[in-house]
This record gives C-alpha cells, structure tokens and sequence, in this order.
C-alpha cells in the first residue's frame, strides 16, 4: 500500500492535478487557498510545467480558456470574490466546449466578505455564475483524501464531456492536514481532435470559439449542449450515505459541514433516534437519485449548510416537496457545532420544523 | 486509543502550529487517524493563534474542536478563552510563566509548566511550545514519549538540523519537570 502523508488540503489539490498530467497552472493569489499556488509555483518550473500568476483573476481565467483550446490539462484556483472575477471567463469556456479545472476554496461573502470558511458559492457553482444556459460538474470534497482524489475526477470528467469541473472546496479543508495516499496510476489521456494544436498543413483548421450570431445557430448548439448534459446527470452523481438502512430523518450536508454532521449523527443515534446522513459529493450533478430513494422512508430532511441556505432548494426538488425540510445553517465564516445539529435533528422527531 | 482531542492555543509566533504539527506526525507514524486544523488569517499574524489536533483509531469526523480533551494555554487570552470548553476528566496544560491565573476547576487535571522561564534559562528561547509537549507526552495516558526523537526528525529541515537537538532538548526538559 502506498504510504500515508500528512498534506494540506490545497496542498493534495496540488498535488493531485501534477498526477492528473496538468502541466499549466494560472492563477492569483486569495486566502485561504494561496498554498495551491505556492506549491504549483515549488514543483511546476521542475517538471517542465508553468506556472504563471497573472495579472488578475480574469487574465488567468482567460489563459485557462487558451491553453484548454490547445488541448491541454489546465487549472486555475481561487477563493469566492476572486471566482466571481473569474465568472466571464467560465461563460465563455462553457460557450466554447473546452475542458477546465477550477478550485473555489470558499469563504465568506457577499463582497469581500471574511476569509473564514463558508459555502455561499453553492448557488453561483451550481447555477451558473457566469451568464447563459451552462453547466459545470461541481465536485465537493469532504477530506484531504477527496480533495486529491476529486481532482483527479474532475480533470477525467472535464475531458470526458468538453466541461469545466468545479472543485467546491471551503477554507477548512483547504487548511487542514489529514493523511493521505496517492496511488500510482498514470493520468488518464483523452483524444482532443478539436483542439487548436497547430495543422501542419495537413488538416483542416480548428475553431474554438463562442459567437453564433444566428440565433437558430446558437439555438441549436444549446440544446447539443444540453444533451451532453443529461448524459452527465444520467451518468456522474456521486453521493454517500451513511446510517440510512433504518434512518426516519435524514441530515444532508456537503463538505466540511457533513464532517460536523456526521457526529451530530452517531450522537442523536445515541439518543435513540434512527436518523441518518445523505452527502452530495456532485453538487451538480445533484444526486436526486439518492432522494428518491430517500423521500418515502423518512419522516424528513434536515439541510445542514454553512449558508443562509442555498442547497436546501435542490433537496425540496428532488424530493418534489414530498416531506418537510428544514435548515440547521450558520453563515460568514462561522461552523455549526455538532451540538446545534443534533438539536435540529431533535426538533425534526419533535416534528417542529 | 480513546480519541483524543487536542487543542492549542497562545499568540502567533509561539510555535503553536508547530507543536500542533509534532503531535499530528506522531499520529501518523502510530498508524492512527488524525486530523490538524489551524487558525488562519489575521490571528496568526500577531494575534492569538490556535490549533486543533484530533487523533483517534477511528476516522475522525470534524476536525473542529469545541470540547476539547487536552487545551494547551501558552497565554492568558486563550486560557479565559477555552478553559470552561474542556471536558470533565481533561487536562489542561498553562505556560505558568506568562500566565499568573489559577484554573478554578476541580473537575479537570491542571498542570502548570514554567515553560517560556524554563525555555529562557536553557537558551532555547523559541522552545516553550516543546517544554510543554514534552510534559504532555509523560503525562496523558493516551500518549506516549516513545518515538518522539524519530518525529523531530521527521519534522525539522535538513537545513536546520541543529534545531533536531534543541527540540529534543525541549521535550526532555518538559518529560522532566517536576519528576
């Protein structure tokens, strides 16, 4: 087996693209995820990489859209006012169907909010963001192990569809240290015959490109679009359950919130009460059909999220309103104490919702 | 082992990440679960800083520590601030050199450790933070002082190899006092 180190989670981020075969790094600096940039700027110049801070977040993002267009594994990161920055840019990769990693290490908004951790980005991840009708796969890691490993995910999924992939993240686990392995597989290669790779005189040019100025054009390129993106919903969500076999309530929670959750969980099973935990690992795709499964054999669902509430709506959906759902939520950089979600477990046996 | 829950607390530049760090590899290389968040931002900056070390044989849930097992107090601020957090049967660990309060609890093990004093007297000013890991190790029934000499090593820079001695130094110190 391969050995356990103790990383950072913006650290196995790192790492983990360098795995993954991406060799260009675009970024600029933001707490709390600046040690992903630290590390691409130590290891990239070594094996024949780049890593280059630009400007500002919209001259990396736009890079990322350039080297994407020339095939290549490409990633930016940042923290939310700087992803907001980079929101153009994500419209107009998604409008040109070209692959990217991006890294949101959120923290507290709106503005320029704190640097605490948060997840208020869920919204702007999961509904766009930038302006259109796109998609991006939004990946939330729960632990530094997931941070490395959804990297990797996301640059496999990104080449796969022509998408961006979203690595959700949040400053706790970008700043924690947890052990971690890293296999040794080689990085995935997927045939780019679409990209601006030079033609040598020997082939007809690519295009990379997002204009379609006839609308029926445009029209129809939404809607190829839009068939890609049923295959994903078919094809790529990814949730855990935990304790759910017997569960009559039903935590859901993402990221560094299902880590408080899960103990709030273990302790209101202590008390007696059959509850369990649901944890979206793909925000979009959302897991509905975990739900599904879920909404007729629960009394309800409690959404624990550092927000005022933002993933709540797409469990109401996916359960089409079937049982009640209420929020257990703290917001601006602060965290939930287990004991506050056990609380709200509580008050759902208690049925005061 | 008992999962244990560690939290460490002081001003920045005391080694409080550091420390944090010594005892989140000693996990590591005991094969146990652990997790190790710190405080980020302005704090660490001059301020208060503050780290959380969780170490378990299970996998760890949060690794955000509200009631802690052990606190480490290197300053009067974080011991007002954390000292009714720690659960009954804890321990809490105060730098008895820069912090003049009693703990007024009878329900958690108290141990005041001279360690900034001591750290001065023996010209390892920086190493207060180590005095009073050192005192942890020989006297948490969930930890150990085996293995500590190959956890500097592990830890400290080639670079700075003559620190690997001082930090020995420091955690021998901290093993002694009071023996």
């Amino acid at each position: 087996m391969a050995e356990r180190i103790l990383m950072k989670g913006n650290e196995a981020i790192a790492e983990a693209a360098i795995r993954a075969g991406c060799r260009h790094y675009f970024g600029y600096p933001i707490t709390p995820q600046t040690e992903i940039a630290a590390y691409m700027a130590k290891k990239m110049p070594k094996i024949g990489g780049v890593f280059l801070q630009a400007e500002s977040e919209i001259a990396s993002i736009n890079m990322v859209y350039g080297a994407a267009a020339a095939g290549m594994r490409v990633m930016t990161s940042s923290s939310s006012p700087g992803v907001s920055l980079k929101a153009e840019g994500l419209s107009y990769i998604a409008g040109s169907d070209v692959p990217a990693l991006v890294v949101n290490v959120q923290r507290g908004g709106p503005g320029l909010g704190g640097i605490q951790p948060s997840q208020s980005d869920y919204f702007q991840a999961t509904k766009g963001g930038g302006h259109g009708d796109y998609r991006m796969i939004v990946l939330a890691p729960a632990s530094v192990q997931e941070m490395a490993s959804l990297t990797i995910k996301g640059f496999d999924l990104a080449d796969k569809y022509c998408v961006t992939s979203m690595i959700l993240a949040d400053g706790t686990i970008g700043q924690m240290m947890e052990p971690i392995t890293f296999e040794d597989t080689e990085p995935k290669v997927y045939d780019k015959p679409w990209a601006l790779t030079g033609t040598e005189g020997k082939r007809k040019h690519n295009v990379v490109n997002s204009l379609y100025l006839k609308p029926d054009e445009l029209e129809k390129k939404n809607f190829e679009r839009y068939e890609k993106y049923a295959e994903i919903e078919k094809n790529e969500a990814m949730w855990e359950e935990y304790m759910m076999d017997d569960a009559e309530y039903c935590v859901v929670a993402f990221g560094i919130a299902s880590r408080v959750a899960k103990n709030a969980v273990v302790a209101a099973r202590e008390e007696g009460i059959k509850v369990g935990l649901i944890r979206p690992i793909t925000l979009w795709p959302f897991p509905t059909a975990a739900f599904e499964a879920a909404q007729d054999k629960v009394k309800a669902f409690i959404s624990v999220e550092l927000n005022m509430g933002q993933m709540i709506e797409d469990i109401r959906l996916a359960t089409g309103c079937k049982k009640p759902v209420s929020l257990c939520n703290r917001t601006g950089g602060m965290i939930p104490g287990p004991d506050e979600v056990l609380e709200a477990i509580r008050n759902a046996k208690k049925g005061a919702l | 082992m008992k999962t244990t829950q560690i939290l460490i607390a002081g001003f920045g530049g005391q080694g409080i990440l550091f420390s944090g760090k010594f005892l989140a590899y000693k996990g590591l290389t005991e094969e146990l679960q652990v997790s190790w968040l710190p405080s980020y931002g302005p704090e660490m900056r001059g301020g208060t800083a503050n780290c959380n070390v969780i170490l378990s044989d299970t996998p760890v849930g949060s690794p955000i520590i509200t009631e802690p097992d052990v606190l480490i107090a290197m300053n009067l601020p974080s011991l007002q601030k954390y000292v009714n957090t720690v659960v009954p049967g804890g321990q809490i660990y105060v730098d008895s050199s820069l912090i003049d309060a009693k703990v007024e609890r009878d329900d958690v093990e108290v141990f005041y450790i001279p360690a900034t004093q001591m750290a001065k007297d023996e010209g390892i000013s920086t190493l207060a933070n180590m005095i009073i890991i050192g005192h942890l190790l020989e006297n948490h029934s969930e930890l150990s002082f085996n293995g500590a000499a190959e956890v500097v090593d592990k830890l400290v820079p080639p670079k700075k190899a003559a620190l690997k001695d001082l930090n020995m130094k420091a955690l021998t110190l901290g093993k002694e006092y009071n023996k």
